[in-house]
C-alpha cells in the first residue's frame, strides 16, 4: 500500500479539477490532481463541441445580469441564484484568462473582436466557441498545457477513487486505486474538491464519456454530504441518431443549428415545435426541455422519423454556405456516407448533462467539512434545464473558486488523516478482491450486464416521461440491483481489472440512480427536464429545491426553500 | 432484415500481461455497417467477455485519444477505424509496454504513480 499527503486533493481533470489545481496551487496549497482516465483526456470537457456562454458584450449590448436573467428564465424559478450569479459574474474574466492562454476563441472577421453566436434561450450574441467543433478539446488542451506547468501541482493518471475518509464529521483524504497495477492508495487530504463531472452515462442513450457514472454524487453521499436536484439530468434533444456516425460527437449538430439554422421535421417531413408552443421555421430558438418533450411525443403519435426521432434537414442551404461553416466537418461527414446537401439526418434526445449535484454555498464548500465541489458535480446553478453554453463557464468559475477556496480554508492547518477512517473502504477493497480472485474458471463477469440492465431501467422509467407506477417500479429494481451486487460474478487480476473497476463504478451509479429516481417521484409536477405524465402542470407549491442524503445506509429527501440574491448587492459583495 | 440471421463478423483480440507472452482469441462479433472497431470491443466486453482490458473514454468523439491500438497492424484510435464484413485483428500498440490485453502505457510518465514514487525515494 502506498501513503500520500496533500494539501488539497482534486479528484476529476477535466475543466473544473484543471482549473481548481492551479487556482489552489496559486494559493501557495501543495495540490494532487488525479483522474481514472488520462489527465485532461477523459471526462466530458474535451467532448465539448460547442459553445462557452459568457457576456462579454463584443458583439451584443451585454453584461453579466441579462446573462443572470437568461439562466433563471431557462432554470424554470428553481435556480440557486447565488450559484448562477457567481457563474455569470465570473465567466468573463475567465474566457479572458482563457484567450490570454492562447485558447483560440474564434474571431470576427476582420477584426479582432471574439465571436459569439447566439444559442437558444440566450437573449444576446454571447457564445464563444473555437472552430471546427473544437471548443472542448481546445479548452482540454490548454488547461492541460497550463497546469503541467503550474508548480506545485502533482498530476496521476489512472487513479480511481473508491472512497472518501472521515473523521469526526470531516473529510480527512481518499483511498485510491491505481488501475493499472491494482496497487491500492491511501491519499490524506487537508481538503477535497470533487470535480468528476455527472451521471448521463446512467441512461442508455447518453453523450458521455465512459467516466461519467456519477462518481462524484457517490462518493459525496458516502461522506454524508447533501446532493440536491437530483431529479433533473437534461436530454439535449437534437443527439444524432442515424445513420450511424465514427469520429464525430453525438452533439454535433448543435453547432450546426446555431451557425446555419437547419429545419427540425417530423416523420412526414412537416415542421412540428409549432404543435408545441415554440417556432423552429429554420430557427434554433426552442428550450432544450421543449424541443425534447416534442419530439417524443411526435414518436407517440407515430410521427417520428424511421429510427424513432425526428429529422434534421440542412438541404436548403447551399453548399458553400456549409463549406464556409463547416469546412473539415462536412469532408468527414461525406466520408461517413451523409451529404448534406442531398440527405437529411435522425435526431433524438440523449442525456446530456445532470442539473443536480454536489449541493454548496457560495464558496463550493459542500455541507460536509474539507469537501468542495466543482463543475458539473455541483448542484443547483441551472435550477431544472440548464442554458446552453453554461456548462463549459461553469466548469472554469466553479473550479477556480472551488481551488482557491479550499486553499485559503485549509492554509496552516494539520492534516486530519487517521488509520481508523480509511479501515472501512480498504476492508471492502480486500473483499471485493479477494471474490475477484475466487472468480472460478470459466465463469462469465456479471457487471457489464448490469451496467446495461441500468442504463435500460433508467432510460425507460426515469428518463424523459416519468410516471408515478414506473419511477416506483425503478426504484424498486434499483434497490434490487443494489441487493445483488455483492453476489455479482467478477473476474480475476490486478492490473487493470475493467469488471472490479466497473463493479465499484455500479455501487456508486446504484446509488446515484436511487437519489434520481426518488427526487423524481417526490416531485409530482412537471417542470423543466422533470416531466411526469401524471402531473403534466408545473406547480407552484413545487417552487423550492430537494435535497437527498444517505443516513445509516438509507437515502432520506428534504424539501428546502429557494436562495435567492439581490443582484446589486451580490455585484457589491464580489467587489468588496 | 427480419427473419434473417444477422451477419457476424470474426474480431481477433491479442491478450495476456506480457509482450512476449499474449495468445490471440477470435470472437464472432454481429455487423452493423458503419461500426467501429471500439462498437466491436464494447460488444465482445458487454456480451462474450467482460475481463477483456482497453481502454478508452470519449467513446465516438474521436476527443481523448485514449483507445490507440493496432488494428490489422496499423496504428488506429478503435473508436474511428471502422470495422469491415472481413472483420480485424486488435493488438497493443507495439511501441508501449503492455499491462493487460489491448492496455499499454499510455499516460505521460509525469502522470505516473510509479514514476512519482520513484521520483520521491
Amino acid at each position: 500500500m502506498t501513503h500520500l499527503e496533500t494539501d488539497v486533493l482534486v479528484i476529476g481533470a477535466g475543466a473544473a479539477g484543471m482549473y481548481a489545481a492551479m487556482a489552489a496551487a496559486g494559493e501557495g496549497a501543495d495540490v494532487l490532481l488525479l483522474d481514472k482516465s488520462l489527465i485532461g483526456r477523459g471526462g466530458a470537457t474535451i467532448m465539448a463541441q460547442m459553445t462557452v456562454a459568457v457576456a462579454l458584450g463584443e458583439q451584443d449590448e451585454d453584461d453579466w445580469r441579462r446573462h443572470l436573467d437568461d439562466t433563471l428564465k431557462a432554470g424554470r424559478g428553481i435556480c440557486n441564484e447565488e450559484l448562477s450569479a457567481i457563474l455569470c459574474h465570473d465567466a468573463p474574466a475567465r474566457i479572458r484568462e482563457m484567450d490570454g492562454w492562447k485558447v483560440g476563441w474564434a474571431r470576427d472577421p476582420g477584426n479582432d473582436r471574439i465571436a459569439c453566436v447566439k444559442a437558444p434561450g440566450h437573449s444576446a450574441k454571447r457564445c464563444v466557441y473555437v472552430d471546427f467543433l473544437d471548443t472542448g478539446p481546445a479548452i482540454a488542451q490548454t488547461l492541460r498545457t497550463r497546469v503541467g506547468r503550474t508548480r506545485g501541482v502533482t498530476r496521476l493518471s489512472g487513479m480511481s477513487v473508491r472512497d472518501l475518509t472521515s473523521d469526526g464529521g470531516r473529510v480527512v483524504g481518499a483511498v485510491a486505486v491505481n488501475v493499472e497495477d491494482g496497487r491500492v492508495v491511501t491519499v490524506a487530504a487537508k481538503a477535497v474538491i470533487l470535480a468528476a463531472g455527472g451521471l448521463t452515462k446512467l441512461f442508455q442513450r447518453n453523450s458521455a464519456s465512459t467516466n461519467m457514472g456519477g462518481d462524484a454524487y457517490a462518493l459525496a453521499l458516502r461522506a454524508g454530504a447533501d446532493l440536491v436536484d437530483m431529479e433533473f439530468p437534461q436530454f439535449f434533444p437534437i443527439g444524432h441518431l442515424a445513420p450511424r456516425l465514427v469520429g464525430m460527437d453525438p452533439i454535433m449538430w448543435d453547432p450546426f443549428r446555431y451557425k446555419l439554422g437547419g429545419r427540425l421535421l417530423n416523420g412526414r417531413m412537416e415542421e412540428f415545435m409549432h404543435t408545441y408552443g415554440e417556432v423552429d421555421d429554420g430557427t434554433y430558438n426552442a428550450p432544450r426541455d421543449i424541443t425534447s418533450y416534442a419530439i417524443v411525443k411526435e414518436n407517440e403519435a407515430g410521427r417520428g422519423s424511421p429510427a424513432g426521432g425526428a429529422y434534421l434537414s440542412f438541404t436548403h442551404v447551399p453548399e458553400e454556405e456549409l463549406r464556409a461553416a463547416f469546412g473539415p466537418t462536412i469532408d468527414l461527414l461525406l466520408k461517413n456516407g451523409i451529404d448534406l446537401t442531398r440527405d437529411a439526418v435522425e435526431v433524438a434526445p440523449i442525456a446530456h448533462f445532470h442539473m443536480g449535484g454536489v449541493r454548496v454555498d457560495g464558496r463550493l464548500r459542500a455541507s460536509v467539512p474539507g469537501l468542495y465541489a466543482a463543475g458539473e458535480a455541483v448542484g443547483g446553478a441551472n435550477g431544472a434545464n440548464r442554458l446552453s453554453g453554461n456548462a463549459l463557464s461553469e466548469a472554469m468559475v466553479f473550479g477556480e473558486r472551488a481551488g482557491r477556496t479550499a486553499a485559503q480554508d485549509v492554509a496552516g492547518t494539520a492534516q486530519g488523516w487517521t488509520e481508523a477512517a480509511a479501515a472501512p473502504a480498504l476492508a471492502l477493497l480486500d473483499q471485493v478482491r479477494a471474490r475477484a480472485q475466487a472468480t472460478p474458471e470459466g465463469a462469465v463477469a456479471e457487471t457489464t450486464r448490469t451496467w446495461r440492465d441500468l442504463q435500460a431501467l433508467m432510460w425507460d422509467k426515469v428518463g424523459l416521461m416519468r410516471t408515478e407506477d414506473g419511477l416506483t417500479e425503478a426504484l424498486g429494481e434499483i434497490r434490487a440491483m443494489s441487493a445483488a451486487l455483492p453476489d455479482l460474478t467478477l473476474a480475476r487480476g490486478a492490473r487493470f481489472n475493467s469488471v472490479v473497476e466497473e463493479w465499484f463504478e455500479l455501487r456508486g451509479a446504484l446509488q446515484c440512480a436511487e437519489a434520481v429516481t426518488l427526487s423524481a417521484l417526490n416531485r409530482r409536477e412537471s417542470r423543466g427536464a422533470h416531466q411526469r405524465l401524471d402531473y403534466v402542470q408545473t406547480d407552484p407549491s413545487f417552487e423550492r429545491n430537494q435535497v437527498v442524503r444517505l443516513r445509516d445506509g438509507r437515502l432520506e429527501s428534504e424539501w428546502v426553500a429557494l436562495t435567492r440574491i439581490d443582484p446589486a448587492r451580490f455585484e457589491e459583495e464580489e467587489a468588496a | 432484415m427480419q427473419g434473417e440471421e444477422q451477419q457476424t463478423v470474426p474480431v481477433t483480440v491479442m491478450r495476456g500481461l506480457d509482450r512476449d507472452d499474449m495468445q490471440s482469441q477470435s470472437f464472432d462479433v454481429p455487423f452493423v455497417p458503419g461500426m467501429s472497431v471500439l462498437d466491436a470491443l464494447i460488444w465482445i466486453r458487454g456480451h462474450a467477455d467482460p475481463s477483456l482490458a482497453i481502454r478508452y473514454s470519449c467513446i465516438n468523439a474521436n476527443a481523448c485519444k485514449e483507445c490507440s491500438v493496432m488494428v490489422d497492424g496499423q496504428v488506429e484510435y478503435a473508436c474511428t477505424a471502422r470495422l469491415t464484413p472481413a472483420g480485424a485483428t486488435v493488438a497493443p500498440l507495439e511501441n508501449k509496454t503492455v499491462i493487460r490485453d489491448l492496455v499499454t502505457d499510455l499516460a505521460p510518465s509525469r502522470e505516473r504513480l510509479d514514476k512519482l514514487l520513484a521520483s520521491r525515494r
